[in-house]
């Protein structure tokens, strides 16, 4: 009887061991890499939403905007310029693990956050378009997407932080060489959205 | 980097410990505002409500949660610390967590007297009752006026009772978040752990069935002895259920968030 229990022990060490090894694994960081590589791919996809939802704001206040102050049709122009530009950015998929494209869609973004802003600006000189109840929905429309932005985009620097610490710095560089090669580090924007704003004038 | 110093293997060690103890603290972000105590549904820490206002809002507030599951916290702040007031305010709601942590249905109303500054912060699973537009509506027709006089208690109180009527506005929209809220504690069964026990059980099973028969055709004894795995540690499913659960405690001073999170919503104004 002994003997048998015996003869059938490794079969259960074995499974036991699996069990532990596991669990061991995932305790010491196996899936830090993955789960924080999806983390900042799900930021990424919010910072598009966002910039998107901006975009689809923009032909309605450029309109609305016409209406009253067609003399300003230089920074209209320009408006629906920067907007065309910046939605016609071809967004490769590797776009996160790619300098240039990335540099590139944060200019065009960078461009057309400077000419709203220099637009909203101008509207202060027109009273009765600032009256209007349409112009005051899609300013602070326009507001909180804006709004939306800056958190999206500091959700995204925070999770690539983390992201690329974690696969240059030990345990994870291990992980990464082992595990996950094609791991690579995530680009990250590098301009402050804020500085590529056109100072506001006021008149 | 360390070996251009001719360090010796062990000092590599210790540097390259040092390193990573360095590094662990790195990524705590840096320049946080510091957030005030989550004291119940009105935080008065500017000190611009009597005590009766401040019972008669978390009624009302309490109301609100038990209707809708909705969460609204009124906060005021003697200072911002210098940040712009949508920068502390989703941070502060995120802090807080304030709404459940599957709708993210929580809403801030955050008033900073000395920076004349007001501001609506809703939640992720808000955005589309409380609109950026309607916020700033609210702001505008029924808070600022009366800030602008000098009536702080009656700016909130406007503008509690109009964020609520915006929330529970829509009853069939309301009633479906209220139905919505006892899900939050079901289990969810997560499939991929189902499919490996059962892979996991079947090999076990298997290789103990390999075994018995080798057993027995060698004659070495016999398998029977066996019953099954006993000592397997039970199985995983009942972990999935994930995420802070349903926690605000709803009666007088247990009031605490649900892990709702705030992604910029809302308008602000100042006077």
């Amino acid at each position: 009887m002994l003997a048998t229990t015996d003869r059938y022990f490794p079969n259960i060490a074995r499974v036991v061991c699996l069990l532990i090894v596991g669990a061991a694994l995932a305790g010491c960081g196996i899936n830090t890499i993955p789960t924080l590589q999806e983390r900042a791919k799900a930021s990424w996809s919010e910072v598009l939403n966002q910039y998107q939802r901006r975009a689809d704001l923009i032909p309605n206040l450029v309109e609305t905007v016409k209406g009253y102050a067609a003399q300003e049709s230089k920074v209209l122009t320009e408006v629906t310029e920067a907007r065309a530009k910046a939605t016609q950015v071809q967004i490769p998929p590797d776009i996160l693990t790619n300098p240039e494209a990335f540099q590139k869609f944060q200019e065009a973004q960078g461009t057309l956050t400077g000419a709203l802003s220099k637009l909203l600006a101008i509207t202060e000189n027109y009273p009765d378009l600032k009256s209007n109840q349409n112009f005051l929905a899609l300013q602070s429309q326009l507001e909180g997407t804006e709004n939306r932005i800056a958190v999206a985009r500091r959700d995204y620097i925070a999770a690539v932080q983390d992201y690329n610490t974690e696969i240059r710095t030990i345990p994870g560089r291990w992980w990464r060489a082992l595990l996950y090669p094609d791991a690579q580090p995530m680009q990250n924007f590098t301009v402050a959205e804020e500085t590529t704003k056109v100072p506001e004038v006021k008149f | 980097m360390a070996s251009e110093f001719g360090l010796k293997p062990w000092r590599l060690g210790a540097v390259l410990l040092a390193l990573a103890a360095a590094l662990s603290v790195l990524p705590a972000k840096a320049a946080e505002p510091t957030f005030p105590e989550l004291t119940g549904r009105v935080v008065d820490d500017a000190q611009l409500l009597g005590p009766d206002v401040e019972e008669e809002l978390t009624n009302e507030l309490k109301a609100l949660e038990d209707k809708s599951s909705d969460q609204l916290v009124v906060v005021t702040l003697p200072s911002l610390q210098g940040y712009p007031i949508e920068d502390y305010g989703y941070q502060l709601g995120r802090h807080w967590g304030i709404g459940t942590a599957k709708l993210n249905n929580g809403v801030l109303l955050i008033v900073a007297p000395n920076e004349h500054k007001v501001r609506i912060e809703v939640g992720y699973g808000l955005e589309g009752t409380l609109t950026d537009a309607l916020s700033k509506i609210i702001i505008e027709n029924a808070i600022l006026p009366k800030f602008r006089a000098g009536d702080y208690a009656g700016g909130i109180e406007a503008g509690v009772s109009d964020i609520i009527k915006v929330l529970t506005g829509d009853a069939a929209e309301v009633e479906d978040r209220a139905k919505a809220r006892p899900d939050a504690d079901e289990p969810t069964i997560d499939w991929l752990m189902v499919i490996f026990w059962v892979l996991m059980l079947s090999w076990i099973a298997y290789s103990v069935y390999r075994n018995a028969r080798y057993a027995s055709t060698t004659g070495k004894g016999r398998g029977s002895g066996w019953s099954g795995p006993v000592f397997m540690p039970g199985p995983g499913w009942d972990s999935g259920s994930s995420g802070g659960g349903w926690s605000s405690g709803g009666d007088g001073g247990g009031f605490s968030g649900g892990g709702g999170s705030f992604g910029g919503g809302g308008a602000s104004g100042g006077w």
